[in-house]
């Protein structure tokens, strides 16, 4: 039964997240570029203001799986390599810490890019 | 001056004029496919921890967002994703997977004008701006903490 | 004959339209002008393996089509006047180059359809050529990845926008032979009423629509009810509705012979939102349709006036607006 309000509210939290993206698109016709660039500056500030943790608690998948959770892991990573590193962890940080998102989202674009073609619309 | 005034009337009447979105059908479209890739993102994680009970929550959640990207950017070669678009709007731009997406669409797409130049030139047209953004600000971040760490 | 102040050319040898052809893509096969046209195709790269040259195996279709159709070969062409949307409209140019006869490239958005038949008739009302063919066409796949964003992106698209049709149309202009006569011409000027948004062409072309319009009317002293329809080019739905209204400020009512190639070209199942656009858009209804019932004399009188928008991807993305531009002219039985 926990589980199952474990996987609502992932649901419920991301799908919400979703439509707010929507709303945004709807009402002020931005393209999906500024849609992700909004989306992941509001997670550098909501991990920047240590907020994000808390909602990522409850919320797990339904924050971290949108592009929200990309800015704060970018944030988190500055934040943690900063108090470890020093100065030198501002630069290292964000990076180190969304490298695997990066790099896969790179690597696999450059593969399939490679093996298809685009298609046309219907 | 007369034209200024009456490109201004002319715009304001097609404002009026422009058909108004039913905005409740997308947006409760993309409520639930957002909710739904969501949704797949924790199962992948739950099960890549009961796989692997040894992982951190934050490899884990690497893991997670890798095989969503993956997925995403393999729907984008195939053709799917931009359909699941046009259906979801928000509901599949606003996950990682739209990230994935947005990386693998302009590559695929301008393939056609060779490695260089197409695929890995154009691969960041879209998605540039969120690196860049999202680098900058992280940057900005860190340099706030390291001030405030010079004082405590 | 050009009457000074109203730009109107009224032609004295009256050109005939001799021949005419078209063809387009599987989507717009299905839609409602779908048995119309000579040839569609099975799909939209047509057999090459980019878009880029689909769109130019499509004009060079289209001349083939058109040479053949009208019976003539291509020794008794004299000129080739052509153009479409790509930057530096590769695909005419490069279409161009199969043939022995002569290219003049011309740009004037969707509205190329009919200013290229406009300069071919001027040409030879002057008596300088015998033969001339005008081309125009657009490929989906091309435009959406130059004007707008990749195919794959998911992205939904806003409900003033309108699709870019793959076709392309063409016809054969000549003092000899039998066809309907290219009697008028109304070139039009470049108008900016500061609309800048790029999901909403129609808006931005129905003052120049008005414009020329204006102008056509009062040179000819013709009204609406003179011409058994009045054919836009691409405004679409949302288009062709303002411009009624714009006309309605001037007194000019458009009635039931008024008409949109945009608006109707695709049945209301095949989600285009607000219709076709692109320069393929008028120029495969006019030249296979609209001729077609032209040579049948159920229209004798028509007013064609395809619509473009001057944009490019860098005057958008500098925050400037949409100029356009309306060429028209009158095709009698």
């Amino acid at each position: 039964m926990e589980i199952f309000l474990d996987y609502l509210w992932v649901f419920l939290i991301g799908g919400t997240v979703c439509a707010i993206g929507e709303l945004l698109i709807i009402t002020t016709n931005i393209t999906s570029a500024r849609i992700l660039v909004t989306f992941v500056l509001v997670g550098v500030f909501l991990e920047a203001i240590d907020v994000f943790d808390y909602i990522s608690d409850f919320a797990k998948a339904g924050i971290n799986v949108p592009i929200v959770g990309f800015g704060a892991s970018l944030a988190k990573g500055a934040i943690g390599a900063v108090k470890t590193h020093g100065f030198l962890g501002i630069f290292t940080g964000g990076l180190t810490a969304t490298a695997g998102g990066i790099a896969a989202a790179i690597g696999f674009a450059f593969i399939f890019s490679l093996i298809f073609r685009s298609h046309t619309k219907n | 001056m007369e034209d200024v005034k009456r490109n201004e009337a002319y715009n304001r009447y097609i404002k009026e004029k422009i058909p108004k979105t039913k905005a409740w059908p997308t947006l409760f479209n993309s409520f639930w496919v957002g909710g739904l890739i969501c949704v797949l993102g924790q199962g992948i994680n739950d099960i890549l921890l009961l796989i692997f009970p040894y992982l951190s929550q934050q490899s884990a959640w690497a893991c997670t967002l890798i095989i969503l990207i993956f997925l995403a950017s393999f729907l984008t070669g195939i053709g799917v994703y931009d359909q699941i678009g046009k259906f979801a709007g928000g509901g599949s731009i606003v996950p990682i997977t739209g990230f994935s997406n947005s990386i693998t669409s302009p590559s695929v797409e301008f393939k056609s004008e060779g490695i260089i130049y197409g695929i890995c030139v154009k691969m960041f047209t879209i998605a540039g701006p969120v690196i860049v953004f999202g680098v900058v600000s992280s940057m900005l971040v860190g340099l706030i903490y390291w001030i405030i760490g010079l004082f405590i | 004959m050009v009457r000074e102040k109203e730009q109107t050319i009224i032609l004295k040898k009256q050109p005939r339209i001799i021949g005419s052809y078209s063809i387009v893509g599987p989507k717009e096969g299905k839609g409602n002008f779908g048995r119309y046209f000579d040839y569609v195709m099975k799909d939209d790269s047509f057999g090459e393996n980019t878009f880029e040259k689909a769109e130019r195996k499509m004009l060079e279709s289209a001349i083939t089509g058109v040479i053949e159709k009208a019976k003539l070969s291509t020794k008794d062409i004299n000129l080739m006047i052509a153009g479409d949307l790509l930057n530096q409209i590769i695909s005419s140019s490069y279409a161009a180059r199969m043939y022995p006869f002569p290219f003049l490239g011309v740009y004037g958005a969707c509205s190329t359809m009919a200013e290229s038949i406009a300069v071919a008739s001027v040409l030879i009302d002057g008596g300088y050529f015998d033969n001339v063919v005008c081309c125009t066409g657009s490929h989906f796949s091309t435009a959406e990845r130059q004007y707008r964003f990749p195919l794959e992106l998911g992205n939904q698209r806003p409900p003033t926008s309108q699709w870019t049709i793959t076709g392309a149309g063409s016809c054969i202009l000549s003092l000899k032979g039998e066809g309907p006569r290219v009697t008028m011409v109304t070139f039009g000027k470049v108008i900016d009423w500061g609309v800048s948004d790029v999901n909403n062409m129609g808006a931005a072309m129905a003052p120049a629509v008005r414009d020329t319009l204006l102008r056509h009317f009062a040179a000819t002293k013709t009204k609406p009810d003179d011409y058994d329809l009045i054919l836009t080019g691409d405004l679409g739905k949302l288009g062709s509705e303002i411009l009624i209204d714009l006309m309605d400020d001037e007194g000019v009512t458009l009635g039931a012979n008024y008409g949109d190639c945009g608006q109707m070209y695709f049945k209301r199942q095949q989600k285009t939102l607000c219709g076709g656009s692109g320069a393929g858009c008028c120029a495969t209804i006019f030249n296979s349709y609209i001729m077609q019932k032209l040579r049948e004399k159920q229209y004798k009188k028509i007013l064609f006036l395809p619509t473009g928008a001057l944009l490019s991807t860098t005057s958008t993305q500098q925050g400037d607006t949409i100029p356009s531009v309306c060429h028209a002219i009158v095709i009698e039985a």
